[in-house]
Order: C-alpha cells, then sequence, then structure tokens
C-alpha cells in the first residue's frame, strides 16, 4: 500500500501557509519536522481540560494527568519494541539523551587506557560530549573511516573495537543520508565484549525500530523530528544498564530519600528524570507515536525510498555533472536527505535563491564538521524530505536551482 | 525571476567572481584569522601596516558571495589608507550594516563608495554576519598590530 500523500498533507496545517502569497515546500525535515493536527490537538486539549503536575499529588487530576504521561512512555516503549517501559528515559532533546550517555554510564566506565569507537559520519551531538569527558578522563576516541561511497569502512572494525568498551553511531547520517549496518555495528561491538550506543535521530523517524532485532545497548532519538513537539528527546537503555548506571541531574522526582548526609535514588526510570518533566510535550509525542502507528513505519520508509529515487533522478536528469549529490546513490542504502553542491555556488548562497522560491533547505556544516571536513565541503545544501514531502517539493526544488544557476 | 537584486547586485558578484587583493602577504605581514562558526566560513587577513598606514592587505578564505565580495571591497577600500581613516570606514560599514549606531563621531566625509551596495544585506539579517566577517577580521589584525 503506497501513502495517501495528499490526505497526510491534509493533517498538518503548517503545510498549507502561504509565504508571500505562494505556497511553501518544506524541505529541512532531518533538521526539524511538522507536526500534525492531532498532535497539537492533544498537547492544546491536555493543557486546557487535564494538565495537572504529575507524580507527588494526590488528587484526582494528578493521578489522571500521570497516567497520561506513563501512557505516553509505554507507546514509546512499543514503538521501539523496548522490554519494558521503563527503560525510557525522557530528556530534554536528544543531545541530552547522548550527554546522559557519556556524563553517567561514560563517567562510571572509561578512564585511562580504556577506549570508544565513533565514526567520521557523526552528528557534534554525538562527538563533543564524549571529547568533553575524553578530556577529564584521558581515554582514547577511535574511530571509523567513510569508504568512497559514503558507508561506513569496517573493514578495521574488529581492531577498533579491540579492547573498546562502547561504540556510539548514527543509525542514518544527517548529512549523506547513509543508513548505517545497525545489528552488524551492536554485533561486533558484543564480540568485542563492548556496549553499542545508538544515535537514531535520523532513522527513528523514517523507519521501523526494533531494539531487540536491532542488539543495541542504548539508543536516543528527538521528538521533533517524528512529528512531536520539541523539548522532549528519549534514550532507551537495557534496563540492566540503567539500573548500574549512577544518576544524571540530581533534584526532586530521582530521589527515593534524602538525608544531610547522602540521598537515595528513585527507581527506573525515574531515576534518570530530575525536576517537572516536559508533561505536555511528552503527551505530544505520545500522539505523535499514534500518529506514526496509523500511518504505517513500513509505509513512510518505502515512500521515502520512492521520494529518493524521483529526487535523484530529477535533480540529476536536468542538471547532470553541475549537482553533486554527497551520499551513497543506492535508495535502499540511504534515507531521503540530500546534501549537495551546486555548480560552484556556495550552499549559502543555493538556500537564499531557492527561499526566494519558498523552497526551505538548510544550509551549512550540519552540525557534522569532522564528516564536512572528510568529504571536502565547507559546508553543503540539504534537502531532506518525510512522509508527507510530494514530488512538488522536488518539482519546485529542481526549478528554484535554475534561478540560483542564472543569477550566478 | 528572484527579487534577490537588492542582495546580489551586479557589483558584489562581480567582486565575488573576481576578488581583489585575494591571497596571502609572507611575515612580517600579520595574519589574523576570522570564522563564522554557524556556517563554516572561514577568512585570514593579511596586514602590512607601516607608520600608521595600511600599505597591503591580503584575504583569503572561503565562504559565500557576500562574505568574499564583502572582503574583497574592504581591502579595495583600506589599502593605502592612514589607520584612523580605515577604522573610521569600519566603523561606517558597520553603521550601513545596522549592528552599530551612528554615535556622531564617525566623520561625515567618509565614503564607502561601492561598499554601498551591501546595503541590501540588511533586508536579510541572517546574510549581515557573513557581510561583516571580514570587517571584524580586519579591526581584530589592527587591534592586535596596533598594541
Amino acid at each position: 500500500m503506497t501513502l495517501d500523500v495528499a490526505a497526510l498533507r491534509d493533517e498538518f496545517p503548517m503545510l498549507s501557509r502561504r509565504v508571500g502569497g505562494k505556497p511553501i515546500h518544506y524541505l529541512d525535515s532531518a533538521n526539524s519536522s511538522h507536526k500534525p493536527n492531532c498532535v497539537i490537538d492533544a498537547m492544546s486539549t491536555f493543557m486546557r481540560e487535564a494538565y495537572s503536575p504529575i507524580g507527588r499529588s494526590s488528587y484526582a487530576l494528578a493521578s489522571e494527568a500521570s497516567n497520561a504521561y506513563e501512557g505516553a512512555r509505554s507507546k514509546v516503549a512499543g514503538f521501539i519494541n523496548a522490554y519494558s517501559p521503563c527503560e525510557v528515559v525522557f530528556t530534554k532533546n536528544a543531545t541530552e539523551s547522548l550527554n546522559l550517555a557519556a556524563q553517567s554510564w561514560g563517567r562510571a566506565n572509561l578512564g585511562k587506557g580504556d577506549a570508544i569507537v565513533l565514526t567520521h559520519m557523526e552528528h557534534h551531538a554525538n562527538i563533543v560530549p564524549w571529547q568533553m569527558l575524553a578530556k577529564e578522563k584521558g581515554f582514547e576516541i577511535r574511530w571509523v573511516p567513510l569508504t568512497p561511497d559514503f558507508q561506513l569502512d569496517l573493514s578495521s572494525l574488529d581492531q577498533l573495537l579491540r579492547g573498546a568498551k562502547a561504540i556510539s553511531f548514527t543509525s542514518m547520517s544527517n548529512v549523506l543520508g547513509t543508513i548505517n549496518p545497525t545489528r552488524e555495528l551492536c554485533e561486533a561491538a558484543h564480540a568485542a565484549g563492548a556496549i553499542a550506543i545508538v544515535d537514531g535521530c535520523q532513522s527513528v523517524p523514517h523507519m521501523t525500530t526494533d531494539v531487540r532485532a536491532m542488539g543495541a545497548d542504548m539508543l536516543a532519538f528527538s521528538s521533533h523530528k517524528m512529528c512531536g513537539p520539541t523539548g522532549v528527546g528519549v534514550l532507551w537503555a537495557r534496563e540492566a544498564l540503567l539500573d548500574a548506571m549512577p544518576p544524571f541531574l540530581g533534584g526532586g522526582g530521582m530521589i527515593s530519600e534524602v538525608r544531610l548526609d547522602d540521598f537515595t535514588c528513585a527507581e527506573l526510570p525515574n531515576k534518570f528524570e530530575a525536576g517537572t518533566p516536559p508533561i505536555v510535550e511528552v503527551i505530544g509525542l505520545g500522539a505523535a507515536v499514534d500518529f506514526l502507528n496509523r500511518v504505517g513505519m513500513t509505509e513512510i520508509r518505502r515512500h521515502e525510498i520512492e521520494m529518493t529515487n524521483y529526487a535523484y533522478r530529477a535533480l540529476t536528469a536536468r542538471y547532470g555533472d553541475a549537482i553533486t549529490i554527497h551520499g551513497p546513490t543506492n535508495p535502499e542504502l540511504r534515507g531521503a536527505t540530500f546534501s549537495f553542491a551546486f555548480r560552484d555556488v556556495h550552499p549559502h548562497d543555493v538556500s537564499q535563491v531557492l527561499d526566494q522560491h519558498n523552497v526551505y533547505v538548510r544550509a551549512g556544516h550540519h552540525c557534522a564538521k569532522p564528516l564536512m571536513r572528510i568529504i571536502g565541503a565547507n559546508a553543503t545544501a540539504r534537502a531532506s524530505m518525510y512522509l508527507y514531502s510530494n514530488e512538488a517539493d522536488v518539482d519546485a526544488l529542481v526549478d528554484a536551482l535554475d534561478d540560483v544557476s542564472s543569477i550566478f | 525571476m528572484s527579487n534577490l537584486e537588492d542582495l546580489y547586485r551586479e557589483v558584489i558578484l562581480d567582486h565575488y567572481r573576481s576578488p581583489r587583493n585575494k591571497g596571502e602577504l609572507p611575515p612580517p605581514a600579520t595574519c589574523t584569522e576570522g570564522a563564522n562558526p554557524l556556517c563554516g566560513d572561514e577568512i585570514k587577513i593579511f596586514l602590512d601596516v607601516a607608520d600608521g598606514v595600511v600599505r597591503d592587505v591580503r584575504f583569503s578564505g572561503h565562504g559565500c558571495s557576500i562574505s568574499q565580495a564583502s572582503a574583497s571591497m574592504m581591502t579595495a577600500i583600506v589599502k593605502g589608507k592612514p589607520l584612523t581613516d580605515v577604522r573610521a570606514v569600519a566603523k561606517r560599514f558597520k553603521q550601513l550594516m545596522t549592528i552599530e549606531e551612528d554615535d556622531g563621531t564617525t566623520p561625515t566625509d567618509i565614503r564607502l563608495g561601492d561598499i554601498e551596495a551591501l546595503q541590501g544585506v540588511v533586508k536579510y539579517p541572517v546574510r549581515i554576519k557573513c557581510a561583516v566577517l571580514g570587517w571584524n577580521t580586519l579591526l581584530e589584525g589592527l587591534d592586535s598590530t596596533s598594541t
């Protein structure tokens, strides 16, 4: 079954927004996605009719709100096939999730003489938290390089993993679109006695996620890229791992007892949720999960493969060698995220001209400066699609690039 | 067609396509690096200052048309000028970019010439930082040479 994209688009009010009297073509979903009515309504209905603080208070509304909050946790757990909802920790965003992994697990497990493995295609959010900790603890960071066709070069993976305590890698590159062999990497990690931490920001919104099949030990992702609101991210980790990890942020909600000389932590997942959590946003994320389940992750992935094919053909048919798309050419091996160079025009100039045509792309280093250096680009323009992207969006991009040619 | 003529004036595109004073100067000329961490643009300004005059200036690096054209125009106007004039021009340019107020201390006879073409950038606030990257780096270079 293919997606009824026209009907789906009607559910996203932002997509009918006009700028300068003309429709918009939103091609920046790898950055952040738009929100369907059901998410917006769930949040506003909750605030209008059911809002209450959760957890601490015993009145009826508080337990109703607590149930809604915990219900959203169960939805998220089901969405990624977690073993238990208590393995799902709500954070501020995926960046905080990865910082939690580094500051809690990393701080407790990494020291001088230890090593972790990252890859050359990581987002800064999966580099800097480890570098911050490495500066303090003195462990080694090793890097999985790239092949010429923008895949991870796994030829020396076993060597890199030897003696390493963890590998932390993206399941899909936010620049190249490359989908990495998550399961293979997790298996290799376990064979070497390391844990596998997956940055799922770019893959979780776009394809079925099954942490058990993946064999991952931790998975970080954000709500706002998967039709949910900003302000909430997720760190999933195996229960035994979370149990053994020290707390990250301290405060209310994460303790079971506090005395003048010590404290004890609450049970999972509260242990990692200090302070009042983003209750409304979590409710919104739960609604986003319902929405994605209704649409179907298999169908979303299939639609994005079709859109990838369409975009690839349209861009190369019109512009040939004048456009360089950084990333795998096989649509089965990539998501619908296209970083490209157009003639010799600087990406900021490309995106400025495209903006004039209401074609919204991102230009810059996409928070992946090491990767940009490796692919030899200071910046790229990036068009990225989602379940609501259609041929008209791609056609508008292709046509607007003509104007870039005429100015520069 | 687009409405971008205000931003991409012909004189700007000319400086972008054929930058003036692009390159490097050997020591004892000073080299100051500037960067725009948000967009990845990087620039180096080489300055040969003697007797209170910018005797020579070059720039190198990479960036968008606005940052490159602005740097090129800047080198063209400051070359051969006394430092007081250079600072006054820089100040006037920042006023043009609306990031500095006119406090009445800039001499009124300072002319920006071609650089006035960059005024269109003001309508695109995110691009102002592109236009001023070279100028801020120049000022930093002057500060370090004059101490």
